[in-house]
């Protein structure tokens, strides 16, 4: 019987790990023919759960109570699997038989063919790219095969919620080893693997460890950014929602090689499931004595708490994540100080994202060596992509850094929806950059990235296609950034200001000759004298836009023309009186009655009236309606 | 934005339990407290941003001004339901800006606001990390994906009953 019993030693934590292997026993591709238990994983990451996960749970709990089979068959709740585009994702072990979209209604069939007829339900695999080649297992998917998920190793495979089956799986033996190795050895070890910080800049995390390991005032912090703030950046909350415990291992070596005793995770409020597990997660580590005085029987001792942010962006940064947990107003600073030396109290800190953390375990378990086997000699290891907007296969893709763009977008994410035209990749959220298709084959690390007028950012990767308007996106990050400016710095605050205007003035057909080259000065001005990173990256976006579109911005702002036909000032519909056939399914359809026209006859549409919804053109059958 | 003084007086009694333990050391511990009343509350009226400088010994000045720095926060009283509707990058470029339309429409309210009936308040999100389902929105805990503008009303009218 597992208990959450104290663990006193290295010795005991192993015993723990045998007596827990069994709950894992089912997890592996070996279905005999006439298999007789099964464990099925539902995602219940933030994506699935949404799509009604939970109600499957319920009715594959009732179709296995109604077939008597609670002996046979359990369900594991799992983290995030990843393919978000297709789910809620139920898989029945062993086998990694993968069901997609399923809905409550099919719970008694999957119950039927699976467990008592040892078949699968067809309709319900994924289908593959051409649609008619079902994938009966997570084995023969190239979305998972062309990945390589070792930080995401664990999320979907087990329980987040059950810190026995992270242990089964060898987890908590990175910090027990470490405590072997010392804390000189365990920091050496990290710097070797060459690690650089997940959340964005890149910094070498070792170093970091480093420069805090040498202060000698206390208490030292380890604090864990989970404010992850980027638009369409999803994958810290993955990690935390599907492996809880990963982090806090990381953040318990980290403390260990720098002498840090007390920590903080700094969550996002508007992430209450990664709250919770996390809350958890710590909760069982408590129990266990692996957070607490003397860890596994040794002098070590760390103390972590979760503090919920409370709805600022710039609380990313580090200085004003800081601050805010101090209870202040989360404005950064001016470093130096650096952190490493002055950070949360004015005591020496380290922070680190979540990604960053979930790397550390397996740095020292398998050795720095290891860790660099993948990814490129200054960007060694994996990184995790949200890959979300046009494309086929949205969702979590782990891979070796120094891939190109086009094996994320087009091999592993299938390519474009409905067939489309790509058009960019912007990376990097608001302090990112769009990136054209002539630069899709340059590898995907920092220094290329950075090489390429773009960052690593925290790692969204968001695909438009040619319906995409690249000025009106430029608009929509400085309306992000500019809102979550918070106004200490005048650049900044001003710059953005100042910028937005520019753009929505264009947007709305009222760009004017120099518009351009003011964009680029005040761009140039908030780069060079921003106080913090939001401010210094946030004209990123509008001079990457600017170096690989520059043509649209001159159409929008000589012809008055967008091109991809967004900025609704910029556009008129038309109706095509040889086409239309007088069905008055557009002017019923209007919301403003802008369309007038008797039955059989070409109706027409009042500029003065339309508002430019579309919603005519979705209507009309007969191709008739066009936007110029 | 100003104090909202509550033409009731309003019960302190939960506000001092909150404040309880952190009475004894009370460094870090304004905006958690200032979260769990809210929690309480609905929204953070002048009584308890008075009763919480004191009892945390702080300037109402500073209170206020954590209060207006954090999007969490809010002065006036709040709808029964919260609609979130994301307009991240992912949203944005999948049609986020129609799905607000429709919200907006529906409700008859701008983002920021609360219908008289005070059955909804109308916020925008910067990002709900729900990418994959593009576009989403949230109402209270409940996060609704891949929606088009014609599954507004049906989303929202099952809210009232």
């Amino acid at each position: 019987m597992l208990e959450l019993k104290r663990l006193t030693s290295v010795d005991e934590l192993n015993k723990l790990q045998e007596e827990a292997r069994p709950l894992l026993g089912l997890r592996h591709y070996n279905r005999a023919a006439n298999q007789e238990k099964y464990q099925i994983l539902i995602c219940g990451g933030t994506g699935c759960t949404s799509s009604g996960s939970m109600n499957i749970r319920d009715a594959l709990q009732a179709a296995i109570d109604n077939n008597d089979l609670h002996d046979r068959v359990n369900i594991v709740v799992t983290g995030c699997h990843g393919f978000c585009e297709l789910g809620p994702l139920v898989i029945f072990y062993p086998g990694g038989i993968f069901y997609v979209r399923v809905q409550p209604e099919d719970a008694e069939e999957l119950i039927k063919t699976t467990v008592l007829e040892g078949k699968t339900v067809e309709r319900l695999h994924y289908q593959g790219r051409t649609g008619k080649t079902p994938r009966h297992s997570y084995r023969d998917m190239l979305f998972y095969n062309l990945q390589k998920r070792l930080v995401l190793r664990n999320c979907g495979r087990i329980d987040p919620e059950n810190i026995f089956e992270y242990i089964a799986n060898g987890g908590y033996q990175g910090i027990a080893k470490a405590l072997g190795m010392g804390r000189e050895a365990t920091l050496e070890e990290v710097y070797n693997s060459g690690l650089r910080g997940r959340g964005g800049a890149g910094f070498p995390t070792g170093l970091k460890w480093k420069f805090m390991a040498a202060e000698t005032a206390e208490p030292k912090y380890m604090l864990c950014n989970a404010d992850e703030g980027d638009p369409g950046a999803f994958m810290d909350r993955s990690v935390l929602e599907g492996d809880p415990n990963a982090v806090i291992e990381g953040m318990l070596i980290g403390a260990w090689a720098t002498g840090a005793t007390e920590g903080y995770v700094y969550v996002r409020a508007e992430y209450p499931l990664a709250i919770k597990r996390l809350g958890i997660a710590l909760a069982e580590a408590e129990a266990l004595g692996l957070i607490g005085d003397n860890i596994l029987g040794s002098d070590f001792s760390f103390h972590l708490k979760i503090k919920q942010g409370a709805g600022a962006f710039v609380c990313g940064e580090e200085t004003a994540l800081m601050r805010s947990i101090e209870g202040k107003r989360g404005m950064p600073r001016v470093r130096p100080p650096f952190p490493a030396k002055r950070g949360l109290w004015e005591k020496p800190t380290v922070l680190n994202n979540v990604e960053t953390f979930a790397n550390v375990a397996r740095i020292i378990t398998d050795g720095a060596e290891a860790f660099r086997q993948d990814g490129t000699e200054k960007s060694p290891g994996t990184k995790i992509f949200a890959v979300t907007g046009k494309v086929r296969n949205t969702g979590l893709v782990e891979i070796p850094m120094g891939v190109s763009m086009r094996h994320i977008i087009f091999d592993i994410c299938a390519g474009i929806k409905n067939e489309n035209k790509f058009k960019a990749v912007q990376i990097g959220g608001p302090s990112g950059a769009c990136l054209p298709a002539s630069m899709l084959d340059n590898p995907v690390d920092y220094d290329s990235l950075t090489a390429a007028g773009a960052m690593m950012g925290s790692g969204g990767l968001v695909v438009v296609d040619e319906d995409t308007c690249m000025v009106d996106l430029a608009r929509f990050f400085l309306t992000f950034t500019q809102a979550e400016s918070c106004g200490k710095c005048t650049p900044c605050r001003e710059g953005s200001k100042r910028m937005l205007e520019i753009l929505e003035r264009i947007c709305g057909g009222e760009g004017r000759d120099g518009d351009i080259e003011e964009l680029e000065r005040l761009a140039h001005t908030m780069r060079t004298s921003s106080l913090c990173a939001l401010g210094q990256t946030a004209p990123n976006p509008v001079l990457s836009t600017l170096r690989f579109f520059r043509s649209e911005y001159e159409a929008h702002i000589h012809d008055k023309k967008c091109p991809a036909g967004v900025c609704t000032k910029l556009l008129q519909y038309r109706i095509d009186p040889e086409k239309c056939k007088g069905c008055t399914l557009c002017a019923r359809n209007c919301p403003v009655g802008a369309i007038t026209g008797k039955v059989r006859e070409p109706h027409l549409i009042n500029p003065n009236k339309c508002i430019k919804c579309g919603t005519c053109m979705d209507k009309c059958k007969h191709g008739a309606i066009s936007r110029v | 934005m100003s104090f909202n003084r509550t033409a009731n007086a309003i019960d302190l009694a939960p506000l001092m339990d909150i404040l309880k333990p952190y009475k004894q050391n009370p460094r870090g511990a304004l905006i958690p407290v200032l979260q769990q009343a809210q929690d309480v509350y609905g929204y953070l009226p002048q009584e308890v941003l008075e009763t919480i400088a004191s009892e945390l010994r702080v300037p109402v000045a500073e209170v206020f001004g954590v209060v207006t720095f954090y999007a969490q926060f809010h002065l006036n009283p709040r709808g029964k339901n919260i609609v979130r509707v994301c307009q991240g990058t992912a949203c944005h470029v999948r049609g986020g800006a129609g799905i607000l339309e429709a919200v907006s429409h529906h409700l008859d309210v701008k983002p920021g606001e609360t219908t008289k009936d005070l059955n909804f308040t109308l916020e925008t999100v910067a990002c709900l990390g729900a990418c994959g389902l593009a576009p989403v929105m949230m109402v209270n805990e409940n996060t609704h994906g891949r929606l088009t503008p014609d599954d507004i009303p049906g989303i929202l009218d099952s809210y009232l009953a």
